[in-house]
């Protein structure tokens, strides 16, 4: 399943990343392709969130580097990258109650936008689509802060979707979402790589990994412990060594939900 | 709405020049009424103008780089950091030998709070710290001024010091002008294009980044531009708080919260407001003329209050 160097949207090759003493990620090998949903996996602390920044271009490893499309990450100018990969943090939250649509529009700024200025036909489409995405036309003008969560997550969703970027990195976009909200968010990542682009997901929920996305990357201990299909990469031998739990690895319509069950005793 | 402004600020610039002791100054006619016109009121006019909207715009830029509405040079110690160094220049005996010896110091020493601010953002000290940290800033310059005016031989320093800090621009002739004009407006081109960024860092610092902002350049450049225009307008002024405050958050909900789209209302609205209060307190029957940074920081105080009230009920607390 892994994809070769030279097809990928975007690679890590050996990367190592440190944060004080502690090793965060060892010996990193990764690509990722066009049009595929790939799910990172793993226990809290493994370095899921790290991996993500890393993708970003927001932390210099200590060693390895990252590639996308072949070149290497640090060697691309910042609005190039930024215009390439969109980047939706954990709880993504804004500092001032804008308007939804000015958020959305924040997304466009890699491609020269500028909220202050009269925007351009291009802008303006690319932001009525990445809202049309999120079902969020209805909450374009309203302020943010007069949003639901679930509504404002969307919102930050959309701006991210606005880059229309080869390459979207979205870290536990579910975190705090009921289930039709995580469902949605997850039919729209699906969308996204139809669309054509290479979505990365930071995911705590295995059945939802397993059932929207292609490939789920398993980290445990600082390293990549499996990578491949949901079949696969869920499997019994491996995500019970890398969560320190007995699962109880359960299909459903063919899809394998692992549930949590109990600790070793 | 600029428009609206910009009117505004021509009516009171035009006011600055007819009000004081002798009204209308022009209309009587002889020497003596345009040299009262080109002497005394035209620089205090301009630098009323030049001084409140740096101000302003500091403000605005030091709220959107900061991401917190109650960042104001004033209130975090910026132009208390700019006023010692300015002390410094002056009781050294620099500023008589060197003549930009005085907003070179303002300057620098702005700039060096601003640094210290940003380093303490970065490692993620949240609104109230940056406050309590301005509060220790302030403290501290203003326990360094009380220090070096100790050691001063002369004096009436202390006196004209306090005065001095008090924040006015009454007697400033055209050689103030001169000094401090070039480097607020040098300034404010420095940081007026740096709006998209700070509409970016409304989603933080990561995020900013990643929609191809270089934070460690706009840091930099913010620095450079807030220290020029605060150190500048506090080397020839004095600390006039609250501006920088104020301005914003007239500003901020007529432009839905854009912190890019606040930076020129607010430099517009922080010149309306010093050319106002300083007309203000030459009309105040006080027996000598109020000081004008005493008199922003009677109506600005207040202000902070209501705006620290209202930003933890309706945005912070979130």
């Amino acid at each position: 399943m892994s994809t070769t160097a030279a097809a990928a949207a975007i690679a890590v090759r050996g990367l190592v990343s440190r944060r004080g003493p502690a090793v965060i990620l060892d010996g990193i090998d990764l690509a990722f392709a066009r049009g595929e949903v790939i799910a990172i996996v793993g226990p809290n602390g493994v370095g899921k969130t790290t991996l993500l920044r890393h993708l970003a271009g927001l932390d210099a490893p200590a060693a390895g580097q990252v590639e996308l499309r072949g070149q290497p990450l640090e060697s691309i100018a910042p609005a190039l990258r930024a215009g390439s990969i969109a980047y939706l943090p954990q709880a993504a939250s804004a500092y001032w109650p804008l308007r939804a649509r000015d958020l959305v529009a924040l997304g466009r700024l890699p491609h020269g936008a500028d909220l202050s200025r009269p925007t351009n036909a291009a802008d303006a489409q690319a932001v009525q689509r990445a809202l049309m995405r999120v079902d969020g036309l209805r909450l374009a003008d309203r302020p943010i802060d007069t949003l639901s969560q679930g509504e404002r997550a969307r919102m930050m969703m959309a701006r991210a979707l606005a880059t229309e970027a080869a390459v979207l990195l979205a870290d536990e976009p579910v975190a705090s979402l009921d289930p039709a909200y995580a469902l949605e968010t997850m039919t729209i990542l699906r969308a996204e790589a139809a669309r054509g682009a290479c979505v990365i997901v930071v995911l705590h929920d295995l059945g939802l990994a397993a059932r929207f996305a292609d490939r789920i990357v398993v980290l445990a201990d600082h390293k990549v412990a499996a990578d491949g299909p949901p079949a696969v990469a869920l499997a019994a031998g491996v995500i019970d060594a890398a969560y320190g739990v007995i699962f109880r690895h359960t299909t459903v319509d063919g899809v394998p939900q692992p549930v949590a069950w109990e600790r070793p005793g | 709405m600029n428009r609206w402004l910009l009117l505004l600020v021509a009516a009171l610039y035009l006011l600055s020049l007819a009000v004081g002791p002798a009204w209308w100054p022009w209309r009587l006619g002889s020497e003596v009424g345009w040299a009262i016109v080109w002497e005394l009121r035209l620089p205090r006019a301009t630098l009323g103008l030049l001084i409140g909207g740096v101000l302003g715009l500091s403000g605005a830029v030091l709220q959107g780089w900061l991401r917190n509405p109650l960042a104001e040079p004033g209130v975090i110690g910026v132009s208390a950091c700019a006023g010692f160094a300015a002390v410094c220049a002056f009781y050294s005996g620099l500023a008589a030998a060197f003549v930009l010896a005085l907003p070179l110091a303002g300057i620098a020493g702005a700039a060096l709070a601003v640094a210290l601010l940003m380093g303490a953002v970065r490692a993620g000290t949240g609104t109230v710290s940056l406050l309590l940290m301005g509060v220790a800033i302030n403290a501290i310059a203003a326990a360094l001024i009380s220090l070096v005016l100790a050691l001063s031989p002369n004096p009436f320093a202390y006196q004209e010091i306090s005065l001095w800090l008090a924040g006015s621009i009454v007697d400033r002739d055209l050689r103030y002008l001169a000094i401090a004009a070039p480097f607020m407006i040098l300034g404010a081109a420095i940081v007026l294009g740096a709006g998209r960024w700070l509409d970016a860092l409304s989603l933080g610092e990561d995020t900013a980044r990643s929609l191809g902002a270089d934070t460690r350049a706009l840091g930099l450049r913010l620095t450079l531009g807030v220290g020029l225009m605060v150190g500048a307008a506090t080397s020839v002024a004095g600390v006039i708080g609250f501006v920088g405050l104020i301005a914003p958050h007239l500003v901020r909900a007529r432009v839905d919260f854009r912190p890019g789209a606040t930076l020129v209302p607010s430099m517009l609205v922080g010149a309306a407001l010093v050319l106002g209060a300083d007309i203000v307190v030459r009309l105040l029957p006080t027996a000598s003329e109020l000081q004008l940074g005493v008199f922003t920081s009677l109506v600005g105080a207040p202000f902070l209050v209501r705006a620290v009230r209202k930003a933890h009920a309706a945005w912070l607390a979130t």
